[in-house]
């Protein structure tokens, strides 16, 4: 490096401040409503008035961790890392705070509808029309202005991170765009064009890659920024993310016909997801070993720096899962799991374990940094390490115990040759569980609130030093 | 040379690397090949379809199998499908039933699709088949039983039974963690959203209903019932569409 330096690079990080606040808010409230409707599973008379009840709140709590939780994630270490590692301001910072407000508006009218009852009931595609409209809208603005930004660097090579991020623009728009394909009776009802088999593939190879591109994609692009930055090492092997990469690109997008085994989808597409699902343990692997290995010569760092714990974790978790998910892609573990609270477990032990670990750590890494100041208390970042992952394995155990149980529930014989449990029975086993999976989930949502309470006063804390150190300059 | 230049990897990946014009095309392209192997065939191949299928179509042909799909004939009007006759679409009732059933996310503790298992035969029915879903915009399969699966379930208990369940599900079953539907009692339905909701059934692209004029015109029949009402119709016409022959396959 040069000594006489020219004038620091100017970025854009205001709107990263305001996404990773909103990210933090939503992250509390997208998490307390799925302790609520854990909870009504467990005790139903919960489900007090319609608008709260199950079947409603469901979908408010899948896209208010995905989309506002998730998406604000993305959208601040997204603008962030793309602005850092191209040595660039933000191709246009209007069009980022059109990106921040128009996503959050999309969260609000999520908020208003999906209680109302208005619904395509497409799992994590369930706003309606008009909302879907907005998103590709804003999807787009936030695509355009990424890779523009790219565009625009400073440096020779776009960095890798920003390879998933594109990876996860385009997908989500070809996606987003099919799936929502609908035809209008009025502002706040349609009916999906495709129907039955062809709709249910389209729907699965949206879902699956709403989980593949949006939470896995992204996250990597997030993971490979912020552990190499964390660790202060430089990512273990360069040949290993390139192969991480394509392959990855390639093949998540032919999983979601694992849904669908023994379904009325034709066995053969059935089949060809499975395959590629066993074939996808190689790039995941290879990613999660690529990430934890960037640790190698700085482990001793996991003592001291909880920041970092939460990042390995995530990554112990993301191997964990994604050699979960193509074992439960197997035809005779698909026959035992489908439609049980194993799909429930698995999910969450990406969702929780993976997704959610990852934004943490580097969420809690833009703050320091955003606001250029040390945690308010860095004991209370280890308490919520410790939530967290107790969190998270509770509520994956409770679910692989209720999921497994189920499973050998509804096919088991006696001895006389007829189902040995009525349907109802297996209902009723589920109840330890599902409030066990309770405890889980409040135990990770007051980790939550330990992470709002410790950022607010981080940032109030980075206020007050500054207007102390303009107060001595002046004096 | 310098740092800067050196390649890492090999030709075109540094190519890649270096243009954001190419790496947007490679990747726009790549990640396309997986949706079109595995979603454009169903919309052309005929096995993907129980009715036209060849193997069922012949049997169908030479009447050795119950129809697959309704065979309407002229001046026929809905009501005179009987079960057994073949899939048909939803009467006004049924699909306005069908809305509430989406509205309320019944879908989401609720699968409509069975399995070809032995346990799913005895505890359901005979396993479900693509055509049986032809009409669903949008499909619901589910994806989650945490109530039993319903793709069989009309004409398994009386729409009495049907409705103290649906009010208060627990007063019928008190295992039972669904919700209490009984404000389904107090809300009317609306003709003209129902007939609006028709004619988009045969605007549809893909397997539009086909509904008569006649048909559409029966939907005033639905003013003054509830979201009750339509909600049993709804669950009544549920799986009884095809008339099963027992040993033979269905799904190939």
């Amino acid at each position: 490096m040069e000594t006489t330096q020219a004038a620091p690079i100017k970025y854009d990080m205001d709107v990263v401040r305001w996404f990773s606040i909103a990210a933090v808010i939503y992250f509390v409230v997208g998490t307390l409503i799925g302790v609520w409707i854990a909870a009504e599973l467990a005790w139903p008379a919960l489900n007090f008035i319609p608008e709260i009840a199950f079947g409603r709140l469901r979908p408010l709590h899948t896209n208010a961790v995905i989309f506002a939780f998730g998406g604000c994630t993305l959208m601040a270490t997204g603008f962030y890392i793309v602005q850092r590692t191209g040595s660039t301001r933000l191709w246009s910072n209007g069009l980022a705070w059109f990106t921040f407000w128009g996503w959050n508006l999309i969260i609000v009218l999520a908020v208003i509808t999906l209680p109302l009852g208005i619904t395509q009931s497409k799992e994590y595609a369930e706003l309606e029309w008009p909302i879907d409209i907005l998103i590709a809208v804003v999807w787009l603005a936030f695509g355009l202005n990424y890779i523009m930004t790219i565009a625009i660097r400073k440096t020779s090579h776009i960095y890798v991170s920003n390879w998933f991020f594109m990876g996860m623009i385009v997908m989500i728009t070809y996606l987003h765009v099919v799936n929502s394909l609908a035809l209008p009776v009025s502002l706040t009802k349609s009916y999906s064009i495709f129907s039955g088999v062809q709709d249910a593939m389209i729907q699965w190879w949206w879902g699956h890659n709403a989980v593949g591109f949006y939470l896995t994609a992204g996250f990597l692009g997030i993971m490979y920024y912020f552990v190499p930055k964390q660790a202060n090492r430089p990512v273990f092997s360069y040949r290993l993310s390139v192969l991480h990469f394509w392959t990855l690109m390639f093949g998540y997008v032919w999983l979601g016909a694992h849904h669908l085994q023994y379904t009325a989808l034709p066995d053969w597409t059935g089949s060809l997801g499975a395959a590629i699902s066993l074939a996808m343990i190689i790039p995941s692997w290879g990613g999660a070993m690529n990430g934890m290995m960037t640790l190698s010569g700085a482990w001793d760092r996991l003592r001291t720096d909880y920041i970092l714990r939460f990042l390995v974790v995530a990554l112990a978790f993301y191997a964990m899962s994604t050699f979960e998910g193509p074992v439960m892609s197997i035809k005779t573990v698909n026959a035992l799991s489908h439609y049980t609270d194993w799909t429930i477990g698995h999910v969450h032990s990406g969702a929780l374990g993976w997704v959610a670990m990852v934004s943490i750590g580097a969420l809690y890494h833009l703050v320091k940094k955003l606001w250029n100041t040390e945690m308010y208390s860095d004991s209370l970042v280890n308490v919520h390490f410790w939530l967290s992952t107790i969190g998270t394995v509770v509520y994956i155990v409770a679910m692989w115990v209720s999921g497994i149980m189920q499973g050998l529930m509804w096919r088991d014989y006696d001895e006389y040759g007829t189902l040995t449990y009525t349907f109802v029975e297996s209902v009723s086993a589920m109840h330890p569980y599902y409030a066990m999976r309770t405890i889980g989930g409040i135990i990770f949502n007051l980790g939550a609130w330990i992470m709002l309470y410790n950022v607010v006063m981080t940032v109030r804390q980075a206020g007050a030093t500054r207007l102390a150190k303009a107060v001595t300059a002046q004096a | 040379m310098s740092d800067h230049d050196k390649i890492y990897s090999t030709k075109f990946q540094d190519k890649i690397e270096r243009s954001t014009v190419l790496m947007f095309v490679v990747v726009a392209v790549i990640l396309t090949f997986g949706g079109i192997v595995e979603i454009v065939p169903l919309f052309y191949l005929d096995r993907t379809m129980t009715h036209l299928s060849p193997d069922v179509k012949n049997k169908v042909g030479s009447k050795e199998i119950s129809p697959i799909v309704w065979q309407r004939q002229p001046g026929q009007s809905l009501e005179d499908w009987k079960p057994g006759d073949g899939v048909r679409p939803y009467k006004p009732l049924e699909l306005a039933g069908r809305d509430v059933y989406v509205r309320e996310g019944c879908y989401l503790c609720h699968s409509q699709m069975i399995r070809p298992f032995r346990d799913e035969k005895d505890r359901y029915g005979p396993y479900s088949v693509s055509s049986e879903s032809m009409y669903d915009h949008p499909f619901q399969w589910g994806s989650k039983r945490t109530g039993p699966d319903l793709a069989r379930v009309g004409g398994k208990y009386s729409d009495e039974w049907h409705r103290s369940h649906l009010r208060y599900p627990r007063e019928v079953v008190p295992e039972s963690v669904m919700p209490n539907y009984v404000f389904l009692d107090n809300n009317k339905l609306d003709a003209s959203k129902v007939k609006k909701s028709m004619q988009a059934m045969n605007s549809m692209p893909f397997y539009p209903a086909h509904y008569t004029e006649a048909d559409i015109a029966s939907a005033a029949g639905v003013e003054g019932k509830t979201e009750m009402d339509a909600m049993v119709a709804y669950l009544q016409s549920l799986g009884n569409h095809i008339k099963f022959t027992e040993g033979v396959n269905y799904r190939d």
